[in-house]
Formats: structure tokens, C-alpha cells, sequence
């Protein structure tokens, strides 16, 4: 797989969240959905973020691929100012967005299809990133035919193949039985090691959160802003085993009671 | 089919095959009581043709009876005889093609302005702020008022026929397509703009491929309108067509001729039909 140039040369860029602010909507029914948050990601960094439903936590991630406007502040990607949606910047949302038109091979060739990628290389990604999420024998088929599972490592491996910068991941595991999920886990922190990308990644399970990343940064209610940052510094490779492990209990606890405070703020 | 494999035999054999054994025939009884359910094809089959059979059944019945004078309902074998003869002289394929040839222009005219015209319309507010509040207008007025202004425009050449069949699908097509547009996921939409889609293309790329058995659907209903508008078309105004031909034979009073005419008329729109449906499964295979 090494041949392939596109893996041995990682691509990945800092993410700037400065001060930014939205408000949906105007007059008595707008909704005031982040109040100046601000952190800093740094390249190939697997950066998770926790936080109570409906404190804009997908808001955040939509503003950083450009697919909002934001209120107020500044948001910097890889030292351009983010304006508009952009290919450097892949997302997996929570919803399943696979082209059902497509074919799971024809839908991970789509964005280097609009980069003008010619066919033979095409080919050849298609075929290094299904094999990577292990979907290789499911090529022909259309997502229609997929388990939930299957269609998040499609769209996963969608988002890779356009080689972004940074990769956006929106509870994408969201809506899996704990098995699937474990195995989606384990799969998307071996392909992050392979490809060493900048990801942004949104939850509300704490063990993933844990599990996964370098850093947790927890959200308040809304208005959504960063209430606590913590280092997680366990050794990787990680395996599901850690979850009994003494340290990780301890941050468990501790992200349990930021976000319990936090219900407790609103009562 | 979680069917079990010995009742969907005995469903199988037909529908006359009765189950005794209270076990076997409740489950029969349960999947055809259930809601979306798949039946058995043959089942589906014998239903429908037993339909055929008791309605022209019921032809026969009312007309060997005498309960119907034969001037206002003709016996089968006579439509059949005249269908045969038509068609042997080749009179009725001269009034089909007519037809044939009025909903085509009329059909193909109106899809290519409206499918494209639809698709933008659903997909950018601009375009459906301009052209809504129109033809929600437009779209209201019944064809047949227009057709002694069509007269009076365009003549009574075909052209006239083609403008009915027009008038009649168009604003409705732009209508449905516009609707099946808007309702494109949006998050089809944004995960195409992180995978590097322009917002120009973003209807040839996304818009369209998603909406295309919609559209076809579309077409396919609409088709079915156009052969009504075409009988509109041709009563008033026309020298060859299948509605010419039964407006012709009610003054003469051959009532087996205007059977024969619906008749045609409803067969030529099953074609069309099964056609669309043909084409659905062709360039649409993800979305049955
Ligand atoms: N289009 C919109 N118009 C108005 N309000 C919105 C819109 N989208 C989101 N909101 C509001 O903004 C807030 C943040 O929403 P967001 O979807 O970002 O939350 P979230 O943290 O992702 O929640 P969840 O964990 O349930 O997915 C919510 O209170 C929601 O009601
Ligand atoms: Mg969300």
C-alpha cells in the first residue's frame, strides 16, 4: 500500500476556532447556539468533543466544512480563513449521506472524480480505501444493500479518497449497537494511524471519547463553550481493554461530572 | 419472504387451493391482511385476471340479456369484429398513428422544458420566487376552455393538438418535478460540498441522480394525462386521431367503434406505462 503515494505523503492541516459566535435566526426566536468559543487543534491531532445534546456540537462541525455562516469570530484551516465548503476539509456525518445512487465503489470515487483525478489512479484509491475499511467485495453494490455499519465505513472511506486536510466526524457511530460500534472504533483508529489526519470528532459516548482521542474537550449547555480540556495520554495503539483501566475510570468520572454539573446548572 | 417454504406452495397452486387445517390457512389469511406485504405473484396474477373476466363477464351478461339495447352498448364480438376489420384495412393504425404521434410531440415537448425548468425551480428560491405564484395560477384553468383560443391562435393543424396536450402537462410537470427537487436531503447536499462539488453542479450532480425515479414517476402519471387531454384535443378539432374517430361514430351511431377507440386508447396508455416503468428499473436499479 505504500505505493500508493497519496498515504506516504500525509496531508493535514491546524484547526483555529477563534472566538466564534452563532445565533440562529433573528428577533425574539433567535437561538444564540455558540457564545465565543475558541481551541486550537494541532495537525494530525484526534481531537473529540463531548458535550449535552443541543449545545452545538454539530453546529461547530458544520461551521468548520463551511456549511454555515457563523455569527462572529474567526475559524482558520490550515492558515486560510474558512469562507465556504471546500474538498480540504472531508466530513462523515451522523445521518447516513451515501449516494444511493451510487455504488459503494462509484461513491468513493466521487471526489476525486471532481478533483479531474484520471481514471487508472482513481481506480487505484478506490481500491486502497475499501480495502482499508474492508469493503473491497462490496463494490458493485449500492448502499441500499449496507448495514448502518457498513455505510459508515463507506462514507468514512469517502471521505478519505479525497485526501482532505482535516476530517470532520459527526457522532458517525451514532446510531450503531455497542458491537458495530467497538469494531468501527478499533477500524477508524487503525486507518488514522495509516493516514494522519487532522480529526475533528463529535460524540456523546465518553468511552469513545476517551478511547479515541489525544484530547476531550467538554462542551457546556447551550450556549455551547469549551468548559474543561483534557489530555487523555494513554499509550497507542489503545484497545478496548483500556476501559477497566484505573486512569481511564478517572477521566470517566471526571467528564461524567462536568456534564452532570451542567444538568444540574439548568435545573 | 419469511413465509413458511410449504404454505407458500400451497398459495402457489392458486388461489382456489383451500386449506383446511386452521394453522396453514390463518397464515395465508395473516400475509394477505398485512399491511405492505408481498403476495404471491401468482396470486396477484389469477386476482387481476379474475377481474377481466368478471367485467367483460358482465358485458356478455348484459348485453346477450337484452337488459342493454344494443345501441348504446354494443356486444363484444362486434367491437372485436370491427377492431379486426379497422385493422385490416388499415384505417385504425392510420387514426393510432395520428394519436400516437399528437401525445409523443405534445408528451416529449413539454418533458424537455419541463424536467430541467422543475429541477431548478425546486433547487434555487430565486427561480421558484419568479415562477410559483404563476403557474399555481396557470395551472388551475382548465385546458378545455383554451382550446377555441388555441383554435383561434395556432389553427386546426396538429399544431393546435400538440398545443393541448402541451398546455394540459407542462404546468403540472414543473410543478411535481420543482417539488421532488426540494426535497433532496440537504445533507446529500453538504456531504457533496466537502467532497468538492461546485454549487453550479450541484444540480446536474446531486439534484438530478437523486430525483431521477421521481421524476420518471412523474412522467409517467403525466402520460397518462396527456391521452386524456388528447381525446379534449381531437373532439373539436381534428381529421384523423382516435378521438376524431369516436366523435365521428357517435353521429353515425357505432357505438362499437367508440368502444374500440377507448379501448385503444387504454391500451396504448398501459404501453406507455409498463414503458416508463421499464425505464425506471433500467436507469434507476438503486431505488427498488
Ligand atoms: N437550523 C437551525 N435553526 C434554528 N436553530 C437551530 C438550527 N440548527 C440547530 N439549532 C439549535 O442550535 C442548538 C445546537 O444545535 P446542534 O445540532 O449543533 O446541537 P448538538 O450539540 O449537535 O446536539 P445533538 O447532540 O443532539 O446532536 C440547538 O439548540 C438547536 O435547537
Ligand atoms: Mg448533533
Amino acid at each position: 500500500m505504500d505505493a500508493l503515494n497519496l498515504t506516504t505523503k500525509p496531508k493535514s492541516s491546524d484547526i483555529g476556532i477563534d472566538n466564534v459566535v452563532l445565533r440562529y435566526g433573528k428577533g425574539d426566536n433567535a437561538v444564540l447556539a455558540l457564545d465565543g468559543i475558541s481551541f486550537h487543534v494541532v495537525p494530525n491531532e484526534f481531537c473529540v468533543i463531548v458535550g449535552p445534546s443541543g449545545c452545538g456540537k454539530s453546529s461547530l462541525l458544520y461551521l468548520v466544512a463551511g456549511l454555515e455562516e457563523r455569527t462572529g469570530g474567526m475559524i482558520v484551516v490550515g492558515g486560510k480563513p474558512v469562507t465556504e465548503p471546500g474538498p480540504d476539509r472531508g466530513m462523515v456525518f451522523q445521518a447516513y449521506t451515501l449516494f444511493p445512487w451510487l455504488t459503494v465503489a462509484q461513491n468513493v470515487e466521487y471526489g476525486p472524480k471532481r478533483k479531474g483525478i484520471a481514471p487508472a489512479e482513481r481506480r487505484v484509491i478506490v481500491e486502497h480505501f475499501l480495502h482499508e475499511v474492508g469493503l473491497a467485495k462490496f463494490a458493485n453494490h449500492y448502499p441500499s444493500q449496507l448495514s448502518g455499519g457498513m455505510k459508515q465505513r463507506v462514507a468514512i472511506a469517502r471521505a478519505l479518497a479525497n485526501d482532505p486536510d482535516v476530517l470532520l466526524m459527526d457522532e458517525p457511530f451514532g446510531a450503531l449497537d455497542s458491537q458495530t460500534r467497538h469494531s468501527m472504533q478499533k477500524l477508524l483508529l487503525r486507518i488514522w494511524d495509516h493516514s494522519k489526519k487532522t480529526v475533528l470528532f463529535v460524540t456523546h459516548d465518553i468511552d469513545e471519547a476517551i478511547l479515541l482521542a489525544d484530547r476531550v474537550l467538554v462542551m457546556s449547555g447551550r450556549p455551547g463553550q469549551i468548559k474543561k480540556e483534557i489530555r487523555v495520554g494513554l499509550p497507542r495503539p489503545r484497545s478496548m481493554d483500556l476501559v477497566m483501566e484505573p486512569n481511564f475510570i478517572a477521566m470517566k468520572r471526571e467528564i461524567l461530572e462536568l456534564l452532570k454539573n451542567d444538568e444540574d446548572d439548568e435545573h | 419472504m419469511t413465509l413458511a417454504p410449504n404454505t407458500s406452495s400451497l398459495v402457489g397452486n392458486g388461489v382456489t387451493a383451500r386449506v383446511e387445517e386452521g394453522q396453514a390457512g390463518r397464515s395465508v389469511l395473516k400475509v394477505i391482511a398485512t399491511p405492505f406485504r408481498a403476495v404471491p405473484r401468482s396470486l396477484s396474477i389469477t386476482l387481476g385476471f379474475m377481474v377481466w373476466i368478471a367485467v367483460i363477464g358482465g358485458w356478455f351478461a348484459l348485453t346477450y340479456s337484452g337488459a342493454v339495447k344494443e345501441m348504446f352498448l354494443p356486444r363484444p364480438e362486434s367491437v372485436l369484429s370491427t377492431t379486426i376489420s379497422m385493422a385490416l384495412d388499415g384505417s385504425l393504425w392510420e387514426h393510432v398513428f395520428a394519436s400516437v404521434q399528437v401525445v409523443l410531440i405534445g408528451f416529449v415537448l413539454s418533458s424537455i422544458v419541463a424536467v430541467p425548468l422543475g429541477l431548478t425551480m425546486g433547487t434555487y428560491r430565486i427561480v421558484q420566487a419568479v415562477l410559483e405564484p404563476l403557474v399555481n395560477f396557470i395551472r388551475y384553468l382548465p385546458v378545455t376552455s383554451f382550446v377555441p383560443l388555441f383554435i383561434l391562435w395556432i389553427g386546426i393543424g396538429i399544431e393546435q393538438r400538440v398545443a393541448v396536450i402541451v398546455f394540459g402537462v407542462f404546468f403540472q410537470q414543473l410543478v411535481m418535478i420543482a417539488d421532488s427537487a426540494r426535497s433532496v436531503q440537504r445533507d446529500l447536499v453538504n456531504a457533496a460540498y466537502t467532497l468538492g462539488t461546485k454549487r453550479g453542479d450541484t444540480v446536474f450532480h446531486i439534484v438530478f441522480p437523486a430525483t431521477l425515479p421521481s421524476v420518471l414517476d412523474v412522467l409517467r402519471v403525466t402520460m397518462g394525462w396527456a391521452w386524456t387531454y388528447l381525446v379534449v384535443a381531437e373532439l373539436v378539432a381534428a381529421r384523423s386521431g382516435l378521438g376524431y374517430i369516436s366523435l365521428k361514430a357517435m353521429r353515425g351511431f357505432q357505438v362499437d367503434v367508440i368502444f374500440m377507440a377507448i379501448a385503444m386508447i387504454g391500451i396504448l396508455g398501459l404501453c406507455t406505462d409498463q414503458l416508463f416503468r421499464g425505464i425506471r428499473r433500467l436507469v434507476a436499479p438503486w431505488a427498488n
